[in-house]
């Protein structure tokens, strides 16, 4: 039976890497004496796995984890395992800043969440500059027919147009030191990284403030929804032909 | 004052592993400071990682966090890269639990586990914006404190400490809280940092060295002596009777990010009457004092459910001798079966006391890695430093473990020992290679990795009085080690930087003349002194040589009988006649017993405090020769009656 949960990392968390959160998962499920399955194998580990790696220092508030639990759901002679309770079991054996949001069955067959989300919707924090600025680049990056950034893998130059991996950039407003942008970024072909953004939109440089990942979506239909969705989504967007169908 | 954290988050972003400076571990105390608490910054001068799993850090955290009249709260030393952003911020040192600055703490006090961090201490004090000298401090700023193995030698850093603790901490830590809870309540007024240092000397096992006049003639230290008559000619280490009444930490920190043995660590003994003569801890930690059985199962189980971790550490200074090892070992697996798989580890294994069925009962999970000390490359070198293991025990411990399916183990060696010749140190191969032969047997891809470090004789020990080999010599051994084990693809190779070895002696027998060497070295730049990437012995060598300092001196020459040594002012409880008796046996080429089963010699160490080895069994642990080349131990009674624990008080 598999089990889709969604969790934040927000607040002074926020500076443990992805690995370190796998830990936090691992030592929490074995306190909560849940029946996670393990791997076969010289060292069994146990079958956790995490959507998009989220960089170490960015914030979030929709995480999500799919665990493997080693329990038919039909059979009689174990207590059921009622997945609402999960979000108060596990919230207070996981350090402080990671909450779990809710929590889901999975039905069989369903695509990992590496396969089927999409893109991210952040909310980016620029150091140091205004919102008038800030608007004018941002038109500037979304009249542009490309957006190319440099960066280096496996010790080459790679360049790369960003321009269609961008589905929405705006300027939210300011803060203390600077603008906040919100934008949705593709992750295929490969996860497009807030700084990224932040150099296309800024040619001429800019301090990445402080980051936060608002959701994760699966497109389908035209239409995006979350892989877990909490109470009301109101983000969430109904797919073109639903309405029509109206 | 406010939390450094609004200050500090911003440049996180911007340094290597930022997780190590934001504390929120699991188990992680709520510190409440007030105008009545005495204020303590347990700090581990080294990084997060290093310091963090350090139990004895973690043990007073949660005593003196226990009581109504202290707070303590913990730091480690930060990364250069975070050092260089905070002085260019004028940020100080900082605790990890509430990120508050390290000058509004009462005491600082550092947890000394290796000699090559003390430049890193001067850093930290630099750092929290507290004077390096304890001479130049006024009374706004906090007492300097240091704890930990090296406190038996603590003369290179007596210009630089207020006070220095010796032996266990347990139940000091609250009487130096009571006494700088009335310097505090007082005021702390001016002069009056020199009353409470004054105070300080007189609680038996604090040693405050600036009470102290340290005499040299000719270029030779002739006497360290109290200023005082109120100031003790000697200082005591503390030792606790009894580590059933100290069932510590009961709650554990779980570090959110990497740390090194990342696991649950549950002391089963302190203290080792082996007998190695290298071995400082063994002879500064005595007597042994093992935890009862149950209590150890308790905290596992315990620890277990309250950490999720899923690997047990037993940790003592040789576990393989805790008394029903083989029963602790399987209750461990038996209970933990409800939480997962759990592994369990013995970080520190005699091959004379590894038998095939501890083997088997750890390999019933995970396995862990395995490794033996047999320290000496022949039988005539394990006399002299009385690690008296025979090559037979050995080969029996290798035996047993692959055999119970391992495939690879570790040897640790020791070069550099007294009386070493290259025969000896040709000795570690074969001992090797017939490893890897045994290992065959049951797998035909069974390895070894040599790993060997280069002796550095200590304070408190009988080998206290021996010439450290040189760099260069420690060298060429290494490389004829090396040279011999080219051809041999099963056996790897391993060795610890000679030159580091040179700096470590330096420091762990120097007197009081090395503190300016240590001052100048971490004023040019020479921190993180144990890690290779930032050692470098010319800082050193540079820094003796402007201070008129002779390294051959400090470190190569072998001292006399009659020589007044930088410590004989204090105390681990052992006599200086027996340590010098065991270092002419040792030259000698004889072994000496382990005392647990065989008649006392009386090194000091239970008489001199009243003490007695809480030890549960009477018997040796079974199998290998315990030391003496005869059959001693195997399986029979040794004709000494055991002390048993001490009756529990009435209070308890």
């Amino acid at each position: 039976m598999k089990v889709r949960l969604r969790f934040t990392k927000t607040g002074k968390v926020r500076f443990t890497s992805h690995r370190d959160v796998a830990r936090m998962w691992e030592r929490a499920l074995r306190r909560a004496d849940l029946p996670v399955a393990y791997s076969e194998g010289f060292s069994p580990r146990p079958k956790l796995s995490f959507g998009l790696a989220l960089s170490t220092g960015h914030e979030s508030m929709a995480e999500y984890l799919d665990v493997e639990l080693s329990v038919k759901p039909e059979s009689p002679d174990v207590v059921p395992i009622d997945v609402t309770e999960f979000p108060g079991l596990l919230s207070p054996l996981l350090p402080l800043g990671i909450d779990v949001v809710t929590a889901a069955k999975v039905e069989p067959g369903t695509p990992s969440l590496q396969e089927s989300v999409s893109s991210c919707q952040w909310r980016i924090e620029a150091i140091g500059f205004d919102v008038s600025t800030t608007q004018q680049l941002v038109t500037a990056a979304l009249a542009a027919d490309e957006l190319l950034v440099t960066r280096t893998r496996k010790g080459r130059e790679v360049t790369d147009d960003l321009r269609p991996a961008i589905r929405s950039v705006s300027v939210v407003g300011p803060t203390g030191a600077g603008v906040e942008l919100e934008a949705e970024l593709d992750v295929h072909p490969r996860s497009v990284r807030p700084a990224e953004l932040l150099s296309a939109v800024f040619p001429n440089g800019v301090e990445e403030g402080r980051v936060w990942r608002l959701a994760q979506w699966i497109w389908s239909d035209g239409a995006r929804v979350e892989p877990l969705v909490v109470a009301a989504s109101p983000d969430a967007t109904l797919p073109p032909h639903a309405l029509e169908r109206v | 004052m406010s939390s450094l954290w609004p200050q500090l988050e911003n440049i996180l972003a911007k340094v290597e592993k930022p997780a190590r400076y934001i504390g929120c571990e699991d188990g992680a105390q709520t510190p409440e400071h007030g105008p009545h608490k005495v204020a303590w910054l347990l700090t581990y001068p080294d990084t997060y990682e290093i310091g963090l799993p350090n139990q004895g850090l973690q043990i007073l955290y949660e005593i003196l966090n226990e009581r109504h009249d202290a707070v303590a709260e913990r730091a480690y030393a930060p990364w250069g890269d975070l050092e260089a952003l905070m002085r260019q911020r004028n940020i100080p040192f900082f605790s990890v639990d509430t990120h508050r600055p390290a000058f509004e703490f009462d005491i600082i006090a550092f947890n000394l586990a290796a000699e090559l961090v003390y430049t890193n201490v001067l850093n930290c004090i630099d750092l929290a914006g507290v004077p390096v000298r304890a001479v130049e401090r006024r009374p706004e700023h906090p007492l300097i404190a240091a704890g930990g193995h090296c406190t038996f030698n603590p003369e290179p850093l007596a210009d630089f400490l207020d006070f220095v603790v010796l032996g266990d901490g347990e139940e000091v830590v609250s009487e130096i809280t009571e006494v700088v809870s009335d310097w505090k309540s007082g005021g702390r007024t001016e002069g009056s940092r020199a009353q409470v240092l004054r105070s300080l000397a007189t609680i038996p096992g604090v040693y405050v060295p600036s009470l102290y006049e340290a005499t040299f003639e000719a270029g030779l230290l002739v006497a360290v002596t109290p200023k005082y008559s109120d100031v003790p000619a000697k200082v005591e280490k503390r030792t606790i009777a009894d580590l059933a009444d100290w069932p510590y930490p009961k709650r554990r920190l779980v570090p959110l990010t990497e740390v090194v043995h990342d696991r649950l660590n549950v002391e089963v003994f302190r203290g080792c009457t082996r007998g190695c003569r290298f071995c400082q801890a063994g002879m500064i930690t005595r007597p042994v004092r093992e935890r009862p059985a149950d209590q150890v199962r308790e905290m596992i189980r315990d620890g277990l459910r309250q950490t999720g971790y899923d690997e047990v550490a037993l940790t003592s200074l040789s576990t393989a001798d805790f008394s029903g090892i083989e029963k602790v070992v399987s209750d461990t697996f038996d209970d933990s079966m409800g939480c997962g798989r759990v592994s369990v580890s013995l970080p520190s294994l005699r091959v004379d006391a590894f038998t095939v069925g501890l083997a088997a009962q750890l390999q019933r999970a995970r396995r862990t890695g395995l490794t033996f000390a047999p320290e000496a490359g022949s039988w005539r070198l394990r006399q002299v430093i009385n690690k008296l293991i025979r090559e037979d025990d050995l080969y029996g411990a290798i035996e047993g473990a692959f055999s119970q399916g391992w495939r690879r183990a570790k040897l640790y060696f020791l070069t550099g020992l007294p009386t070493e010749t290259d025969q000896d140190t040709l000795g570690i191969a074969e001992l090797a290679r017939n490893c890897v032969e045994v290992g065959r047997r049951h797998n035909r891809s069974a390895s070894i990795t040599v790993s060997l470090g280069g002796f550095v004789p200590k304070a408190q020990t009988p080998f206290q009085w021996f010439g450290q080999n040189t760099s260069e010599e420690l060298q060429r051994k290494i490389s004829l080690l090396r040279d011999d084990l080219r051809r041999d693809k099963s056996v790897q190779l391993k060795w610890h930087d000679p030159k580091a070895t040179l700096a470590e002696g330096l420091v762990s027998r120097g007197d009081r003349r090395m503190g300016p060497v240590i001052e100048q070295v971490w004023r040019n730049g020479g921190i993180f002194q144990e890690w290779s990437e930032h050692f470098r012995l010319d800082v050193w060598t540079d820094a003796m040589a402007a201070h008129g300092m002779s390294v051959d001196d400090v470190a190569h020459r072998h001292r006399t009988e009659d020589e007044v040594l930088p410590w004989d002012h204090l105390s681990a409880g052992l006599h200086k006649d027996f340590l010098w008796q065991d270092w002419r046996a040792a030259l000698e080429e004889v072994g000496l017993e382990d005392c647990r089963w065989t008649p006392c010699y009386d090194c000091g160490a239970c008489t001199g405090y009243s003490i007695e080895h809480v030890v549960a069994s009477a018997t040796p642990p079974a199998g290998g020769s315990q030391g003496t080349g005869q059959d001693l131990a195997r399986g029979g009674v040794v004709p000494v009656s055991i002390i048993s624990r001490p009756a529990v008080k009435a209070s308890t």
